[in-house]
């Protein structure tokens, strides 16, 4: 009764990352309220490795339902069965991630099970007394940090920005319950069908759940440029982002934007040549960790948000550092 | 094909600037224009009934003034525009909007499909497409760059998800949301913004619409905004100049100890 959930996500029957940092935001949460934290996958063809990895990382409890019919998110089915689980354990607080799959699915449930839902909260907190859910979420790109609450309905709802919190360390000593549901028939819609799935681009990138973003704008000058920056980010295992002016002039595909009319990141170290940072850029990297900015011109407004920032040209100052970081890697320093 | 397209009214915030001593946004004098993602979404509802005729309606939840919104929708050249507008609607959240928006289109006569932005820039949720669809029961795909065939009964689409694209054949009548890559928006005509300034266009408030009052505005809102803090985007941060085989040497000096203090290296 009146538990924590969090809604673990996989992808062909692997778990994916973002599952693990909702559970420590969970954990919090349930540890403050002393109650008991769960975590709900809807999936197909999970290992018990991987759902005891959600109990090593912070879960009490495991519900499962494992059904080919869940393997790809359709949301119609997969929102069906979580209101379902929700009429029927009535859980305090859901958590989900706030990506593809989770900002459709809770939307959808948040009308079918009559309740509110905050997105992209990079906060989260459970007010004394009440135990209202305070959800913290920046809005009007960035630009003000709003804090909501639902004091009149149930369940508590909220989407969490990947990358926006860490995953516990693995607990191998935790224990919990894992618990396997069927699916019920009724809760299939088979309205929609999917047909196909194309991941044609030479490196399909996600750039939301990356650690680490090197991104590059108009001041790359041409698409073979980029090189460099790949190479950088190969450096730190992170990918490459762009501007929407590299993106337009067809420098990198779109899924690489960032910013308001592209992707919004939290990555722990964004690194960025050559983007003169627009209010647009702005709103899409606020909440990384640690920005790091190239830029020839002093005023360049990338520069207010830096932790830091070099003047000068990129030309010159991203092939060198990734020289010094070769360097760095054999001699380890 | 008859397309249903809710679009919001948002401050225009391309030419704002950022106050560089409190490093805060400037937002004096600021303009009202079409929340920029929606206008992928009008694009693309006028090249599908280019395409597969029928006829585009967009529509709008705000204040009286909000219909200057629709007249530019329909200068690009969108069908009629509808405006959804009472006293008792202001201060909705996601929940509430996409009660009242899904109740409007019920009262809209029959349609194909429903395109919505993917997300609004200054509420900045995405929730209230999804939310319509919901309300109305039908599929929803969100995130939709593209749509590759469109028959009577079915529309084809991908949408952008973490590892690619998903490709879904979806039964009509049907709610996408739409991201940048869906369409390259046309500007309004003059012969387009002629016609927008004849159109009638009509309201639609609780008088006219049967609603469970309840669930509207900032009363039938579930969630609730308790606090508003602004915080300071400018961040202060270690600057250095590169100039010269020297200076650029010292920068990246300077970088690698700032990465190493931050364990990033
Ligand atoms: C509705 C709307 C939505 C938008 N959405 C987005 C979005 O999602 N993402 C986005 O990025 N933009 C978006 N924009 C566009 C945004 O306003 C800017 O036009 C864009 O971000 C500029 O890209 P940029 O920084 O690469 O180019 P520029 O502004 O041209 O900046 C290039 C920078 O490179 C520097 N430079 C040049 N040469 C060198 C060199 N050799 N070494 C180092 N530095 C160098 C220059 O000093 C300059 O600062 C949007 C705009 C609108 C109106
Ligand atoms: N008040 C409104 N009137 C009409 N459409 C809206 C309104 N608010 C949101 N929408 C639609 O829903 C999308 C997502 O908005 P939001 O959930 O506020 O980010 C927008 O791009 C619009 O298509």
């Amino acid at each position: 009764m009146s538990y924590v959930w969090t809604i673990a996500e996989q992808s062909k029957g692997k778990l994916r990352g973002v599952s693990f940092e909702l559970l420590s935001r969970g954990r919090k949460l349930a540890d403050k309220m002393n109650t008991q934290l769960c975590s709900v996958l809807l999936g197909s063809n999970v290992s018990d490795e991987a759902l005891q990895e959600l109990i090593y990382r912070g879960a009490d409890n495991v519900y499962f339902i494992d059904d080919p019919r869940l393997e790809n998110f359709i949301v119609e089915t997969h929102s069906n069965v979580l209101s379902d689980l929700i009429r029927e354990y009535k859980p305090h607080t859901i958590l989900a991630a706030a990506t593809s799959s989770g900002r459709s699915l809770m939307p959808y449930v948040a009308i079918q099970v009559n309740t509110g839902l905050t997105a992209d909260c990079t906060e989260l907190d459970i007010e004394e007394g009440t135990k209202h859910l305070l959800q913290t979420r920046p809005a009007i790109g960035g630009n003000i940090m709003a804090t909501i609450k639902t004091p009149n309905h149930d369940p508590q709802m909220a989407t969490v920005r990947p990358k926006s919190s860490r995953p516990l360390p693995e607990d191998t000593g935790r224990v919990g319950k894992i618990i396997r549901l069927s699916l019920k028939d009724e809760l299939v819609d088979n309205r929609v069908e999917m047909i196909g799935f194309r991941k044609d681009l030479e490196e399909f990138v996600n750039i939301e759940e990356a650690e680490v973003v090197v991104a590059g704008g108009k001041g790359m000058k041409k698409q073979e440029n980029f090189g460099m920056l790949k190479e950088l980010a190969k450096r730190f295992d992170g990918v490459v982002g762009a501007s929407r002016d590299a993106v337009d002039r067809g420098w990198l595909p779109y899924p690489h934007q960032i910013g308001l009319s592209g992707k919004t990141i939290s990555p722990k170290l964004y690194i960025c040549a050559g983007i003169s940072g627009s209010i647009q850029h702005l709103a899409g990297i606020k909440t990384s960790e640690t920005i790091i900015a190239v830029n020839t011109d002093p005023d360049a407004n990338i520069f207010q948000l830096a932790d830091f920032g070099i003047i000068g040209n990129l030309f010159e100052v991203i092939p060198k550092l990734n020289q010094r970081l070769e360097n760095y890697k054999k001699e380890g320093k | 094909m008859n397309i249903i397209i809710p679009i919001k009214q948002v401050p225009e915030t391309s030419n704002v600037k950022m106050d560089k001593e409190t490093g805060t946004m400037i937002r004096d004098g600021v303009e009202s224009v079409i929340n920029p993602l929606d206008l992928y979404a009008i694009e693309l509802g006028i090249q599908l009934k280019e395409i597969h005729g029928g006829k585009v309606t967009v529509c709008t939840m705000g204040p009286p003034s909000a219909q200057k919104a629709l007249r530019e929708a329909i200068a690009m050249g969108c069908d009629d525009g509808i405006l959804i507008t009472d006293r008792k609607f202001a201060g909705a959240d996601t929940w509430a909007t996409s009660y009242t928006l899904s109740e409007a289109i019920k009262n809209m006569g029959s349609f194909d499909l429903v395109l919505a932005g993917e997300r609004a820039t200054d509420g900045d949720t995405g929730q209230v497409g999804p939310g319509i669809a919901a309300w109305l029961n039908i599929p929803l795909a969100t995130y939709v760059s593209h749509v590759d065939e469109v028959t009577n009964t079915h529309i084809t689409v991908e949408r952008l998800v973490e590892e690619g694209y998903q490709i879904l054949k979806m039964p009509l009548p049907t709610l996408l949301t739409v991201v940048k890559e869906v369409s390259d928006p046309r500007l309004p005509t003059l012969r387009g913004k002629k016609k927008a300034r004849a159109t009638e266009i009509p309201v639609f408030s609780t008088e006219n619409m049967n609603l469970n009052e309840g669930s509207l505005g900032l009363k039938g809102s579930p969630t609730k905004v308790v606090k508003i803090d602004y915080p300071k985007v400018t961040r202060g941060g270690k600057m250095v100049s590169a100039n010269g085989e020297e200076g650029i040497n010292a920068a990246i000096d300077e970088l690698i100890k700032f990465l190493e203090e931050k364990e990033l290296i």
